[in-house]
């Protein structure tokens, strides 16, 4: 990914693998995140054939596993999407974030990247751009690295569930957190920056007690944003 | 309105929430082809951009445990130092699980 005439948009078969292969690591986590999903859907009382369903067309670990939460023999609909909407409109901002490295391709292209965009494979894609480098192959290669082995812990914790019974115990549920937060550390740090994120992990954390559930991601991000409109960069 | 999960009720609700996961990702970019991007624009999305993770991660590290909080502020330290993120991801999960296994209950 240091080759001279990279363009941060471009995007080619051997960008891609290389974001396949630079998402491997966090993606055997992935795997059991996965496992302890199979496990806990078939506790809810779904089929194997919808839980692996479900981790193939739906793709977003948070918003499943509260959905398990309300499933039962009967299942409150509109309770249930907006929950998933909630959880998953960070996905919104991380498509706004991309446009402006997205814009130059054609649309059918732009909307099969974002098929797969989550939170690993989308920082460490605006990480590479931010540095000026190619980040759509880490977008595309990255998403579907993440894809896969979601899918395939799943359907492994219909089989071997119980040998990762807490993965808490372990330090396992701390793999996204601590790697997002390295993400964030990683990243442009200065006094306007310090501000930013101030202003959006106070407004999460108020958005957290006091607004409805799972809206402190979109209300935080939302916040940080107009700091950074209000108090300019010159470049 | 509730939905029978035996049958097709299952299957039904894992379309629709596919097509509602599948409209936030779709959404972001499909509104931003509408948007000019300007210089304004442009500071607000770096802004949002780390921001967005900055907001999920601080719920988690105030309502966490002892040993959630002690993994986050490890792979802080150890990014701040070395600035390799596999490094400081490995330091803090091993945190956690040595204090989950030795503090049981902080």
């Amino acid at each position: 990914m240091t080759r001279k005439d990279a363009t941060p948009h471009r995007l080619d078969r051997a960008l891609v693998w290389d974001g396949f292969k630079a998402l491997l690591p966090i993606s055997l986590f992935v795997v059991v995140f996965g496992v302890a999903f199979g496990l806990a859907a078939t506790q809810a009382g779904l089929t194997d054939a919808a839980i692996v369903l479900m981790s193939t067309l739906v793709f977003a670990g948070a918003a499943q596993f509260a959905t398990l939460e309300l499933w039962g023999p009967q299942v409150p609909f509109f309770t249930l999407m907006v929950t998933v909407f909630a959880i998953n409109a960070r996905h919104l901002l991380m498509g706004a974030t991309l446009y402006p490295w997205l814009e130059p391709l054609p649309p059918a292209r732009r909307y099969a990247i974002m098929l797969v965009a989550t939170d690993a494979n989308w920082a460490m894609a605006m990480q590479a751009f931010h540095r000026g480098q190619p980040g759509l192959g880490l977008m595309l290669g990255g998403g579907i690295a993440l894809w896969g082995f979601w899918v395939l812990g799943t359907w492994l914790g219909l089989h071997v569930g119980g040998t990762v019974q807490d993965p808490a115990r372990l330090g396992l549920d701390m793999v996204m957190g601590c790697f997002l937060l390295a993400m964030v550390v990683g990243g442009e740090k200065n006094l306007r920056m310090l501000l930013i994120w101030a202003v959006a992990a106070g407004a999460s954390l108020l958005a957290f007690y006091y607004l409805p559930e799972n809206s402190h991601v979109v209300v935080g991000a939302i916040a940080g944003g107009l700091v950074g409109l209000v108090w300019g960069k010159q470049e | 309105m509730s939905v029978e999960t035996g049958g097709l009720g299952a299957l039904f609700i894992i379309l629709a929430m596919a097509l509602v996961t599948l409209a936030t990702r779709w959404g972001g970019v499909f509104v931003m082809s509408f948007v000019p991007i300007g210089y304004r624009v442009r500071q607000f999305i770096h802004a949002m951009s780390g921001s967005v993770l900055v907001a999920l991660l601080a719920p988690l590290a105030v309502t966490g445990d002892t040993g959630a909080r002690l993994a986050l502020l490890t792979t802080a330290l150890v990014m701040l130092t070395l600035k390799k993120p596999l490094p400081a991801i490995a330091g803090g999960i091993l945190v956690a699980a040595l204090c989950r296994q030795f503090l049981p209950g902080a």
